[in-house]
């Protein structure tokens, strides 16, 4: 018989302290499926987080390097130069990416550092317990912005669209943005990870998919409805699709615009 | 290549060593007074197809070190104190996941921003880890442009041997000043030392069989198994101070005053004592080389022996408190003289001070000092 679905390889088969309904179970096997279709799991190196993704080096069955909160950009650097045949993935959370480090990933984008990264946007801090993420959205609670986040009155600024941002340093040639809420969406997520992988076997530049990931404990929500809070809340800011593509290659149909 | 002499700057000096060595990877961050090693790196490690990276600050510099060490590569980084402290983060970090790295502070004199001119204000972050956490890391210091060479050489065969960050601690005078130096023969760079704790597969070492992943990692979250991992590097120290400690010793047979003072500070005191003996005063110097592993054993047994000291350093009293501690209980007498801000003290100055100890004219250094 035909197996069609079965257990990626890259992945540890044992079960992940995640909360039912967050996105991180689904991302990572996103990733470990990309790795298997590219037969690369032996020099596959996962830079691991700091976050609720910290355990993630327990699930994923290749070597595994964790640096300071936020210096993964840094880290994985370092790996890469000396390593340059690897396949080397960042897995990154909002807090980690966009505040702690965003000096670190900002210069590594643009020094064009041949690593892939997975910045994977809940719109909260995770693992810490709820506070406000510099990607949290106008309006949206947190424990550390309990009436909502309060751009002007309290000072608190704006959400921060990351791909964009990076989008204008020369050094990056992939940045999607993907979701995690709905199963076509998932598939699209799955293509622009293959892709961006591909660009960094072919040693092409700096590449990165955003994630949209749902995190109903911290939205205190249940995970039906914190999905649909992505599609409806999530997506109309953090629009979908690859937002630069400079691989120079024609991109796939179903890896197209959202 | 074969021995050479050469006129060259501290901070040059430095990054041939460096390179000699077989440095695989430099990442920086410009700061003074340490801007030639890092533009020599550029050069140097660029021409040789080796890595070197201008960092966005010294904090990534230090987790590029982390990574480039993880990844099986001979990997160093160097600044001057401000930028040291930045490193502090990564360098706790990487003795928690026992990562080799060479660490160079050309130091300057501080707190905060500071100045620009030499100090020995760093010895307390240097040699107490520095970061958070239980750790230490070894602390070499050199005395001249030829001991910072041959110092940064073994750096890196002892982070190697010991797995872990060694740190060259400098200052800016010896980063500056010129001298000749004869420099370390050079390595052949490409095989990479054998790590097997290591992320990834080196070109020339892939074999057939797969291996279990490798998780280099400073987080366990299982209190009982930190405190084996904490302790077993506690046991791994005790050897390093059995094997590693090393200072140099200039007359102690005659002297009954003994200066201690490490790098820049210490050859103003050998030339105090060179000038004492001129005038027919003999006084001795013990000289760390190693400031942690710190030489407490040495300097126990010489204070049994019934020696008094003069610790000399261009902070306002840090190693001092090393010698103290060695010498406790064996009522040996401890004087302590010291410049801080950048002052460089003098030959005389230093002289006329242990005179006055012997005169039993100087009541205490502060005293001195201030008034």
């Amino acid at each position: 018989m035909e197996v069609i679905y079965g257990h990626p390889k890259s992945l540890v088969s044992v079960q992940t302290k995640y909360c039912p309904g967050c996105g991180h179970g689904v991302i990572h096997r996103l990733i470990a499926e990309a790795i298997d279709e590219l037969g690369v799991q032996d020099r596959s190196i996962l830079m691991n987080p700091v976050g609720c993704s910290i355990w993630a080096d327990l699930y994923y069955d290749f070597d595994s390097v964790q640096v300071p909160h936020g210096r993964t950009p840094a880290g994985a650097t370092g790996v890469k130069r000396m390593l340059p045949d690897h396949l080397v993935v960042c897995y990154q959370g909002d807090g980690d990416l966009a505040a702690i480090g965003t000096a670190e990933i900002v210069h590594a984008a643009n020094r064009g550092e041949k690593f892939t990264t997975i910045f994977v946007n809940n719109a909260i801090y995770g693992m810490t317990g709820g506070q406000m993420a510099p990607t949290t959205l106008v309006g949206q609670k947190a424990t550390t912005a309990p009436r909502g986040r309060d751009p002007e009155g309290a000072g608190m600024g704006y959400p921060v669209r990351v791909c964009e941002m990076l989008a204008t340093l020369g050094g990056t040639k992939y940045l999607a943005r993907g979701s995690v809420d709905s199963a076509p969406n998932v598939r699209k997520t799955k293509q622009y990870i293959k892709k961006a992988f591909e660009a960094q076997l072919r040693g092409q530049g700096f590449t990165m998919v955003e994630i949209l990931s749902p995190c109903p404990t911290n939205w205190q929500m249940g995970p039906v409805e914190a999905a649909d809070w992505v599609a409806s809340t999530m997506v109309p800011f953090y629009k979908l699709g690859e937002i630069k593509n400079e691989l120079g290659a024609p991109a796939p149909e179903q890896g197209g615009k959202a | 290549m074969s021995e050479e002499k050469r006129l060259m700057k501290g901070n040059e000096a430095i990054g041939e060593a460096a390179i000699r060595a077989g440095c695989d990877a430099y990442f920086g961050y410009p700061i003074t007074p340490q801007n030639e090693l890092t533009a020599y790196m550029a050069g140097g490690m660029l021409d040789r197809g080796r890595v070197f990276i201008q960092a966005e600050s010294e904090t990534a510099a230090m987790s590029m070190v982390f990574g480039a060490s993880a990844a099986g590569g001979r990997a160093m980084t160097s600044s001057s104190s401000p930028g040291i402290s930045l490193k502090q983060e990564g360098i706790s970090y990487a003795c928690g996941a026992d990562i080799p790295c060479v660490l160079v502070n050309v130091a300057r004199s501080g707190p905060g921003l500071g100045g620009i001119s030499p100090s020995q204000g760093d010895y307390f972050q240097a040699t107490r880890g520095g970061g958070h956490g239980d750790y230490y890391h070894i602390v070499l210091a050199p005395k001249s442009v030829q001991e910072a060479a041959d110092l940064t050489y073994k750096a890196f065969d002892l982070a190697e041997e010991w797995r872990m960050p060694v740190m060259v601690l400098a200052d800016g005078l010896i980063g500056q000043m010129m001298e000749g130096v004869v420099l370390p023969p050079a390595r052949d760079a490409s095989p990479r030392p054998r790590r097997p704790w290591a992320v990834g597969i080196p070109y020339g070492q892939r074999g057939s069989a797969r291996r279990t992943p490798n998780h280099v990692t400073s987080l366990c979250l299982d209190p009982p198994a930190l405190e084996a991992s904490v302790r077993a590097r506690f046991e791994r120290y005790e050897r390093i101070a059995e094997q590693e400690t090393s200072f140099e010793a200039v007359n102690l047979d005659k002297a009954e005053l003994v200066f201690v003072a490490y790098g820049t500070a210490s050859r103003i005191c050998l030339g105090a004592l060179q000038m004492a003996q001129a005038e027919g005063l003999e006084l001795g110097l013990v000289r760390p080389v190693s400031l942690w592993p710190f030489p407490s054993a040495e300097l126990a047994r010489l204070a049994k022996g019934g020696k008094r000291f003069l610790a000399v350093e261009m902070s306002m009293g840090q190693m001092v408190q090393d010698l103290r501690l060695a010498v406790a209980g064996s009522g040996s007498r401890v004087d302590f003289y010291g410049r801080a801000g950048g002052v460089i003290p003098s030959e005389e100055e230093v002289l006329a001070y242990a005179r006055k100890l012997l005169e039993g004219k100087a009541a205490s250094a502060s005293e001195e000092l201030w008034k």
